[in-house]
């Protein structure tokens, strides 16, 4: 097992003439993962390494049994994406695009509760299951089967943790890349539902930052009703209130965005506290040392 | 982004939401004239990207055109420090001369996203003139909420819901309804990120008038938004950060360390910043370079941190997903050609092609310092200011 993505993905590349979209959906695919179809409107009957190119994603999803969607398409166009992918009846749709606008965000986010379809991102590297497939823009190599968890609001940062994990010979379930502006499909709640539930999981690392309130709700869920440990770090913690460090979400405005106050209901909750970005690796080896 | 007050209050008054008589003016004499037109007393506001204006002496109350003018002359060109800013404070270039209202009672009214409930939230109190963060930490229930679904917008019971808590009564419930309708109609349409009337103040002859009004807007709307972005006041912000987004490094933040860092990732770099605390240094700004896969931009990046005059080491790094290492290490061949770096350069790479990276940096001949893992970096830059000083 593993969440979100598996050997059952059949991957659709909205944006794949691109030059993001082609050089991530070869990566793609060299690491496993099944792409069937690509979309970019006005290049149908085109191939990318023989995946077949088509106008719309309706038609795509038609010819080819696509379930799962991975968006390379410019901000300006990304909303409309979304939208075309969950009305082709697309499940999981993950967009990477940085920079969409927040309000477009707001229109896209309730369309989709009527639709059932889940998103993940905007703004966010993806999702991988270790050694079974990859929907996103991670660097492949730095990925070790495994049994832990990880799921993120930032890319580079999940990179860090992995890497840590991998050179300490803890390798990995599913790591998920929420995305780092203030209006994500999937947040940390969902994240660890799934990964509670999934038996492959035996321990989740949770790497949370600045802005918002998410963290404090991953806290509520941890205690209440999280049976697997959880090892977490918050990211943060000497940035300037008031500045947009980078991510449109990460921006302090009130006591509930700053890091302090995460890691102070994460650690309530009962989660294991990395207290350096450079100790996410070693802090998780001890809480599974602890368990066995 | 944010605007000026005045910017603020003339997108107010185009979308139908009563602000005070007055006028924006960029010398003493025009704040002058404009006095001279005004009735009663009268309220200088100088205007900055900040607030905590009226403790530091930005904002007067006179009752002469004369004193208003002096007043201006006072505030125009001179720096004013507020608890909101950097201890050099933030230039005044112009001041808003307004009428002073006669004010009965202060309310506030913001709207906001929501990032949680994915929705525009429209928030009301009867605490309005004070600082909302203030009231909402320690009296949350005095802040009323409506959240407004996208095709819907604001329609008319949501707002008159509101006014009716607010305990208005029946005439100002009238004009409350049309003013909340009013703000979310402009909050939509120009992308805001905030749109904040504080205080909104009902007046002793009963009317409603925004008295103070604060807009930021959404950056990554900027592009369908040309007439936002022309409100921009670069004076208002760091040097550096304008230079940095002027050649197309729009996340970059000055800060008052030592280490000047580069990096992929918004949450990377903060947690740079983060672990050099850590190990004993300080981070000079905040930098993340984005995914772009040009090595250009890595020369730009490193030109800003280059002429940071605080900066004692340069710290690189990156761990590639979106953004490849090999064009990282290209951008920082082509940045030691280009100019003259005096400072030691510490460099980490991991991720995308970092086998091609390290080759091209190998290759290079250049006097780099090299960290294989993230804390090591950090350790090797602090170590680097610590020989400088």
């Amino acid at each position: 097992m593993s969440i979100l993505v598996d050997k059952e993905t059949r991957l659709l590349v909205q944006g794949i003439t691109g030059g993001e979209g082609s050089f991530h959906t070869r990566r793609c695919v060299k690491y496993g993962t099944n792409v069937v179809a690509g979309v970019t409107p006005n290049k149908g009957g085109a191939d990318l390494d023989g995946i077949p190119v088509f106008n719309t994603v309706e038609r795509a999803v038609a010819e080819t049994g696509a379930n799962t969607s991975i968006i390379f398409v410019p901000a300006p166009f990304a909303a409309d994406a979304i939208l075309e992918a969950a009305d082709a009846g697309i499940k999981l749709i993950v967009c990477i695009t940085e920079g969409i606008p927040t309000l477009d965000m707001v229109m896209v986010s309730s369309h989709l509760k009527q639709k059932g379809a889940r998103l993940i991102g905007p703004n966010c590297p993806g999702v991988l299951s270790a050694g079974k497939c990859k929907v996103g823009i991670m660097s492949g190599d730095i990925f070790l089967e495994g049994n832990v968890g990880v799921v993120s609001r930032s890319g580079t940062l999940t990179y860090e943790a992995v890497n840590q994990l991998t050179e300490l010979g803890i390798g990995q379930s599913t790591c998920v890349g929420l995305g780092g502006d203030p209006i994500i499909g999937t947040v940390f709640v969902d994240a660890l539902e799934l990964f509670e539930q999934d038996p492959q999981t035996e321990a989740v690392v949770l790497i949370g930052e600045i802005g918002g309130n998410q963290e404090q709700r991953a806290a509520e869920f941890i205690k209440d009703k999280m049976s697997k440990p959880v090892i977490a770090f918050v990211a943060g913690s000497s940035a300037p209130p008031g500045r947009r460090m980078g991510h449109a979400g990460a921006i302090i405005t009130g006591s509930s965005g700053r890091a302090q106050e995460k890691i102070a209901a994460l650690s309530e909750a009962g989660a294991t506290i990395a207290m350096s970005p450079a100790e996410v690796g070693i802090t998780t080896r001890k809480v599974l040392a602890s368990r066995s | 982004m944010k605007a000026h007050e005045y910017q603020a209050k003339e997108l107010l008054a185009e979308y139908g939401v009563p602000i005070p008589v007055g006028g924006v003016a960029k010398t003493a004499s025009e704040a002058r004239e404009i006095a001279a037109g005004l009735k009663g007393q009268i309220v200088v506001k100088a205007q900055v990207h900040a607030g905590g204006r009226g403790k530091a002496g930005g904002i007067k109350i006179v009752s002469t055109p004369d004193e208003a003018e002096q007043a201006a002359r006072d505030m125009l060109g001179s720096m004013l420090v507020t608890h909101q800013t950097s201890p050099e404070g933030v230039p005044v270039n112009a001041v808003l001369v307004a009428e002073a209202a006669d004010i009965e009672k202060e309310l506030y009214l913001g709207i906001v996203i929501d990032g949680v409930a994915g929705l525009p939230v429209i928030m009301a109190s009867e605490s309005g003139g004070v600082d909302i963060e203030e009231v909402a930490s320690t009296s949350p229930e005095k802040i009323l909420k409506a959240y407004v679904y996208p095709g819907l917008g604001v329609r008319p019971y949501l707002a008159r819901q509101l006014a009716f808590d607010l305990n208005l009564n029946k005439e100002q419930v009238k004009s409350a309804t049309e003013l909340i309708s009013n703000l979310y109609k402009l909050f939509e349409a120009k992308d805001c990120s905030l749109a904040e009337i504080n205080p909104l103040a009902v007046t002793t002859d009963g009317r409603l008038l925004a008295v103070d009004a604060k807009l930021n807007f959404d950056d990554n709307a900027l592009f369908r938004q040309r007439d936002v972005e022309e409100l921009r006041d670069v004076q208002q912000e760091d040097a550096l950060e304008v230079e940095a987004k002027s050649k197309g490094i729009e996340n970059y933040i000055k800060l008052d360390g030592e280490v000047g860092c580069l990096v992929n990732g918004a949450g990377l770099a903060m947690a740079v910043l983060d672990l050099l605390k850590q190990v004993g240094g300080n981070a000079a700004n905040f930098l993340d370079i984005g995914t772009i896969n040009d090595p250009d931009r890595v020369v730009q990046a490193i030109g800003i941190i280059n002429s940071d005059p605080d900066v004692k080491v340069i710290l690189v790094n990156i761990f590639g997903g979106m953004a490849r290492t090999d064009v990282i290490a290209q951008g920082l061949v082509a940045a030691s050609k280009q100019m003259e770096i005096k400072v030691p350069v510490v460099v980490r790479l991991a991720g995308t092609n970092v086998d091609e990276g390290n080759r091209i940096l190998d290759e290079s001949g250049l006097n780099l310092i090299r960290a294989y893992s993230f804390k090591e970096a950090a350790q090797k830059a602090v170590e680097a200011v610590q020989k400088s000083n």
